[in-house]
């Protein structure tokens, strides 16, 4: 086992100034998206795992995690295929659990709040946390804004129409989607291309407004462009949102994240500013990934 | 010994450039036997079908010429006097099977769903097995069962329950005596009898919505519940239309324990209390001594109808399954 001379933590949540706002309940009204629109500057919250291990039946994906995701910046995880990454941005919104035979154990507070506490509800959890997965996941047989206002009525939100308009095509227009879909609102999301799709999905996770964003390599399957847009767009979000985005691509992870965590094997390896975790890597195992010596 | 070497270049045969190569290498002998064969047993299952059909076709055409439109709107069947209106059995028919089809999808969508979203791990395969486990008893012993269990219970518990306590008996649908032997008791039986069929394909349907689908609305904070609704059952309807639809089939040609519960009364069905006939049922009871060649031929008609009912029902659904797969 190498030692790490530098503290797993990426910086002390020293943004934490609301860490207890209730982000867990799910907000009642429309909040607003954009940062520049939200008075309320540094409601983003910290993200941090204690311990954290996961499992599929007798394989343990995660072990031992603790970092800090930092309130309001990108953080990327990196690392060969099969290495947890997922699993751990997965234990984040508890969706891990949702596996048959899977389990999780330790601590992950958001905001200073557990959210595997006993009485806590997962669903609740969930609400206020943005998903995108690898693959586009828009529902079919809901037209493209009954996509994009999918997780607003899931959480029950009274809204009048126009308010609903606003916020289509508020999130719409963050995604750079607008332009190519204000005309076909009520058509299929399946005739859109792989990347459009993929938009479509952070449209979906954008519109509650959640305080975090969690990405599970929301590129992996797209075009150079998409790619960009989407890239652009997180780059965008800091701020207001936490956002973790587990990446293939270390150049990827080099563009849009503020910090860097390697994991191996299940372990987490290192984790730093991202300069300096891809130019003076503490880790020999971190120093042979991010050279391209493996992986 | 030493190693083969090739011949200098210079030795070897210039290419010959008059031999057309063909791009798909000659085919063996047992490859051309096994594509006749497979070839042959392909088309004879269409061809029986066309076979049946045009004997059914040939054998009622006299009852056809002479009865004509009779048979689909008459309601006497009269044989000594050569009346042949097979209204009543085809009224009987669809009628049954729709009641049966209203039991029965409810059920089996609940137990589809049970066992794929919602059961523990542990019990969704014995659950599942039991419910296939149905769709293995023979029609007979469910006819057994029901005149011996269903009819008495019916004819003491349910429809006095249904027609006194309940009052229902001032609807037309619940309207006269309670026999036993009734259009209730077949669509009952029917019901259970095309569940497992219903579940069965169901399960299978909702076992193919992919695992990302249910992720994405689990993430928005769905509940399980709002999972399967918003995510997993519009995902999957048109083959939960197709599976529903395999149940409808299997309902209207369901013979023998229709036959022994429906009461066998040629009458138009207008309360579910009432003894009806099915079309199978006709055909079941009067094939074997059918006297004279116009009743056969009508018989023959009789099942001619069946057969071009179930396929019109095939031909529905798959035009359902089609026009939901275009728009979705």
């Amino acid at each position: 086992m190498t030692d790490v001379s530098r503290p797993v933590t990426a910086s002390a949540p020293s943004e934490a100034g609301s860490a207890a706002r209730a982000h867990l309940t799910p907000a009642v009204a429309l909040r607003a998206v954009d940062a520049a629109e939200d008075t309320r500057s540094g409601s983003a919250v910290p993200i941090s795992t204690h311990g954290l291990e996961a499992s599929y039946g007798s394989v343990r994906a995660v072990r031992e995690a603790t970092l800090t995701f930092t309130a309001g910046r990108v953080t990327a995880i990196i690392g060969p295929s099969g290495c947890g990454k997922s699993t751990l941005l997965r234990c984040l919104n508890r969706l891990h659990e949702t596996v048959p035979s899977a389990r999780v154990r330790g601590d992950v507070r958001i905001g200073g709040e557990s959210i595997y506490a006993a009485g806590v509800n997962a669903i609740a959890v969930r609400r206020g946390i943005g998903f995108v997965a690898q693959r586009p996941t828009p529902f079919p047989t809901m037209s493209i804004r009954e996509n994009v206002v999918a997780g607003l009525q899931v959480l029950g939100i009274r809204a009048t129409g126009s308010e609903l308009d606003d916020r289509v095509e508020e999130v719409l227009q963050r995604t750079g989607l607008w332009n190519e879909v204000a005309d076909r609102l009520d058509g299929n999301p399946m005739s859109l291309s792989g990347g459009q799709q993929q938009r479509l999905c952070l449209a979906r996770a954008l519109a509650p407004a959640p305080r975090v964003l969690l990405l599970d390599e929301p590129t992996a399957a797209l075009d150079p462009g998409s790619t960009q847009r989407i890239e652009e767009l997180v780059y965008a979000l800091r701020g207001d949102v936490t956002v973790v985005i587990v990446t293939h691509n270390m150049q990827q992870a080099a563009r849009v994240s503020d910090h860097t965590a390697f994991m191996l094997a299940g372990e987490l390896v290192e984790v730093g500013p991202t300069r300096l975790l891809f130019t003076a890597p503490v880790d020999r195992r971190t120093e042979a990934y991010v050279t391209g010596r493996f992986g | 010994m030493t190693a083969p070497t090739l011949p200098p270049v210079a030795h070897r045969r210039p290419v010959r450039t008059d031999v057309r190569v063909d791009a798909t290498p000659a085919r063996g002998y047992g490859d051309r036997v096994y594509g006749v064969f497979i070839t042959t047993c392909a088309l004879a299952v269409p061809a029986l079908l066309v076979l049946v059909a045009a004997v059914i076709a040939r054998s009622a055409w006299p009852a056809i010429e002479q009865v004509g439109t009779e048979l689909l709107v008459g309601r006497t069947w009269d044989v000594p006097r050569g009346q042949f209106g097979a209204l009543p059995a085809l009224l009987g028919t669809l009628a049954s099977s729709l009641f049966a089809l209203l039991l029965a999808t409810p059920l089996a969508l609940g137990v589809a769903i049970y066992v794929t979203e919602l059961a523990p791990l542990r019990l969704r395969k014995p659950v599942a097995f039991l419910v296939d486990v149905l769709a293995a008893i023979p029609s007979v012993v469910y006819g057994l069962w029901a005149l011996y269990v269903l009819v008495p219970f019916l004819r003491e518990h349910a429809m006095p329950f249904l027609g006194e306590t309940l009052g229902l008996r001032e609807l037309a649908l619940f309207r006269g005596p309670a026999y036993g032997p009734s259009l209730l008791a077949a669509s009952l039986v029917l019901a259970i009898m095309v569940l497992p069929y219903i579940a069965s394909v169901a399960r299978e349907v909702l076992q193919a919505v992919p695992r990302a689908q249910r992720e994405a609305a689990l993430a928005l904070g769905a509940t399980r519940w709002e999972m399967v609704r918003d995510a997993v059952l519009p995902y999957a309807r048109s083959g939960l239309v197709g599976a529903v639809i395999l149940g409808l089939g299997r309902a209207l040609g369901e013979t023998m324990a229709v036959t022994m519960v429906i009461g066998n009364r040629h009458e138009v069905p207008t309360s579910l209390f009432q003894p009806a006939y099915t079309m199978a049922s006709l055909l079941a009871n009067e094939f074997a001594e059918a006297s004279g060649e116009l009743h056969l031929s009508a018989l023959m008609a009789v099942a001619g109808l069946l057969l071009a009912i179930t396929l019109v029902v095939n031909a529905i659904a798959r035009w359902l399954v089609w026009r939901m797969e275009r728009r979705a």
